[in-house]
């Protein structure tokens, strides 16, 4: 094989000093000439099909965007995945589809997340738009939480004919890929119209309905809804549980994100009458995507100095490697092996210390992780204005807790069946309530796999 | 999708509106609360719940920022733009005796709602209503047509006693048992309430209003100190053991967005 084949077409980005005075999106994805020669380095093996939790037909959407099919190319990923244009952009591909690919051995991977990119924006310019036509059964369902495991379990189950409510407790759609994950990864405007797919399938939206509390499970059912899909994720946010963390300035990366993202504070105060404090220097605890996102939202607000605090080392932390990238483009300094441990306030208590201890690597765990035991004697103290906790999200028990009968793993996660049925017949969960905080294309593939559950149910229960 | 039926002042920057939300009276019970966005810019506001009408919630509530006042400047017939409820745990409700409770400023209309389920419940009720003056003393007729007894004070004498809801509460306190004390306002009422009854050894229950941002369990925002854990107002509370409550954290939490606030609104009052 020639040496240019196995180099990637690279993928043009803002450069990260102009773009760290902007909310927009930092990858700007590949144009047409860019696509098509990506899409010819592809040797069609279709290795990359068993790496990908929907098993979309890879090969054949690269294909035919080489073909210039960019119709077909669509249709081949939204008979897989619902939400391509999310996909492209968030999934992990270098662990997923990216990872067996051959040409990954010894140059570089077809670049798949930026074609399927590529393609579902090809489907955003105007005139294109494919909704299938659909026979209904008017059978209803109902999927709760519409993030990315309620919005494909709503789409594949609208597609299969049945009338689906789709419940979600706050203002807008899209839970975690809104609230969560900022504007400069996944414009609005691009779940926007990634919603409107499954709006279009005639998915009836009922925003501002917390279910359990709002209405419950029970009233869903005598209400006719034949079979319940739960996908409301992991939004329980974990704190350090160290001394002085309700100090002011220290916030979850669910708080900091969502007043960011969802109530839109990132803009100025005219747009958003939601306050947003990102007073420098910022700490960001933790390696993973969700601290890398605060980190990066910081310095977009204007912070100079953020500080990203892990215990173990850069290898360790579980954020994408791209993530980290930018991130430390962006200015983001990281502080590894260091762990903290209890808070400092000023007079108006706010958090003014950040007191910490030095870590070194030890035996891997059990997960296979190195573990990390303290270095004696190193404790010392950070100046900090603002602490951004980004250690993880559980499993919201205000659903589960209000089901009798609903079998739980021991982390408030519910268990299922092959099925993705739970231990109360006609309920279903995946995503993040299921696996507790995963990826969005798994939540999407276990959604795909309950909403075939939901249907066999359904059809069991006429037979 | 929900229409504001009536919006009218009670007393200065306080307003009493009702607002069509079909979905929320068939699950509601007494001490829960609401987030309510007038418009799509608006701050989710949390507001407890006074009472519902038919397919209509009535809420009281105070202008104290941008988002508040947007909400006073809704007429009868004009859209909120979000509405989402009930949320957090209902009041424990049952007969306990002879209960005191507790309304301080705009609070009064939050502890409304549990005064009359406990009346209805079969317990001696004692109302105190406190406020800065007499003007602003809300739901005065409402609260004493259903208490066995009814104190007023307000800090400036204009109306019941001068001073403050403390004086009246440490009379009832030295004068006969109590079995429960309900204090509902002003963080800084609320810990001089549980200061006092702390000493009398009556248990006293408070509902906290700290800051929110979506009033389901996934911020953080709302987070108190409680018998030295962290607890979320939201889904743990709004109501908690007084004589547990870290108030000094909880009173500095309430001011961490003064500054913004400030610039964004510059009457904006911090209780």
């Amino acid at each position: 094989m020639p040496e240019n084949k196995l180099k990637k077409i690279p993928v043009r980005e803002q450069p990260p000093q102009e773009r760290i005075k902007n909310f927009s999106e930092v990858c700007l994805g590949y144009n047409e000439d860019e696509a098509i020669a990506e899409s010819k380095r592809c040797i069609q093996c279709g290795l990359c099909i068993k790496g990908c939790p929907v098993g979309i037909d890879i090969p054949k959407f690269i294909r035919e965007i080489r073909e210039k099919n960019y119709d077909g190319s669509i249709k081949t990923l939204k008979s897989f995945n619902s939400l391509p244009a999310v996909c492209g952009r968030v999934c992990p591909q270098e662990e997923q589809c990216q990872l067996p690919c051959p040409l990954g051995k010894k140059g570089d991977a077809i670049q798949i997340g930026k074609l399927e990119r590529f393609s579902a924006d090809q489907e955003r310019s105007p005139g294109r738009n494919n909704v299938p036509d659909i026979i209904k059964n008017n059978i209803k369902t109902a999927v709760i939480g519409s993030g990315p495991a309620g919005l494909t379990c709503a789409g594949e189950l609208a597609r299969m004919g049945y009338s689906v409510t789709l419940f979600e407790s706050l203002h807008k759609l899209g839970g975690v890929l809104r609230y969560g994950i900022p504007e400069f990864r996944l414009p609005d405007a691009i779940l926007d119209f990634e919603i409107d797919y499954i709006k279009n399938l005639g998915t009836e939206i009922m925003t501002n309905v917390l279910v359990g509390k709002t209405i419950t499970v029970e009233q869903l059912f005598r209400q006719g809804y034949k079979a319940i899909f739960i996908g409301t994720g992991a939004g329980l946010p974990s704190f350090l549980n160290a001394a002085g963390e309700n100090l002011n300035n220290i916030f979850s990366a669910n708080e900091f994100l969502t007043r960011s993202n969802l109530m839109q504070a990132y803009g100025s105060s005219r747009i958003s009458d939601t306050p947003i404090i990102a007073e420098e220097p910022v700490a960001v605890i933790g390696g993973g995507n969700v601290a890398m996102d605060s980190a990066r939202t910081a310095r977009r607000l204007g912070a100079g100095e953020v500080n990203l605090v892990y215990r173990r080392t850069e290898k360790e932390m579980p954020a994408r490697e791209e993530e980290i990238e930018h991130a430390r483009e962006e200015g983001v300094r990281l502080v590894p092996l260091t762990l903290p441990v209890g808070f400092i306030g000023d007079s108006q208590g706010k958090v003014r210390e950040m007191k910490c201890i030095r870590m070194q690597l030890s035996e891997p765990d059990s997960s296979g992780r190195a573990s990390v035991i303290p270095v004696p004697d190193s404790d010392f103290t950070m100046p900090v204005r603002t602490v951004i906790v980004a250690i993880g999200q559980r499993p919201n028990p205000l659903l589960v807790r209000s089901l009798a009968g609903l079998k739980l793993g021991k982390h408030g996660t519910i268990e299922t069946d092959e099925n993705m049925m739970s231990s109360v017949p006609g309920i279903f969960a995946g995503g993040d309530i299921v696996t507790g905080a995963a990826t969005v294309i798994l939540a999407m593939g276990m959604a795909k796999k309950a909403a075939l559950g939901m249907d066999r149910y359904i059809r069991s229960l006429s037979s | 999708m929900h229409k504001v039926l009536k919006n009218q002042p009670l007393a200065e920057k306080i307003f009493r509106m009702e607002v069509e939300a079909p979905l929320i009276p068939p699950n509601y019970r007494p001490g829960q609360f609401i987030i309510i966005m007038a418009d799509s810019r608006s701050e989710r506001i949390p507001l407890t719940i006074v009472e519902t009408k038919g397919n209509a919630v009535i809420l009281i509530y105070q202008v104290v920022g941008r988002s508040t006042e947007k909400l006073s400047s809704l007429k009868a017939g004009d859209p909120v733009y979000g509405i989402v409820g009930p949320l957090g745990h209902a009041s424990e409700i049952k007969k306990f005796g002879k209960v005191v409770c507790i309304g301080g400023g705009v609070g009064t209309a939050v502890i409304y709602p549990e005064i009359r389920a406990l009346k209805d419940a079969g317990n001696h009720i004692t109302s105190i209503i406190g406020s800065r003056s007499g003007d602003l003393l809300i739901l005065k007729k409402e609260i004493a047509g259903i208490s066995d007894e009814l104190f007023l004070t307000t800090d400036d004498g204009s109306q019941g006693e001068k001073g403050l809801v403390t004086m009246p509460l440490e009379k009832i306190l030295i004068k006969e048992k109590t079995d429960l004390v309900i204090a509902i306002g002003p963080v800084i009422m609320m810990k001089a309430v549980s200061g006092l009854t702390k000493r009398y050894s009556v248990k006293t229950i408070v509902s906290l209003n700290p800051i929110m941002v979506d009033g389901t369990g996934m911020c953080g925002a709302c987070r108190v100190i409680v018998d030295n854990q962290t607890k979320f107002a939201c889904v743990d509370g709004p109501e908690f053991d007084a004589h547990l409550v870290d108030f000094d954290n909880l009173l500095l939490r309430s001011r961490q967005y003064q500054k913004q606030e400030k610039e964004a609104h510059p009457c904006r009052k911090i209780n």
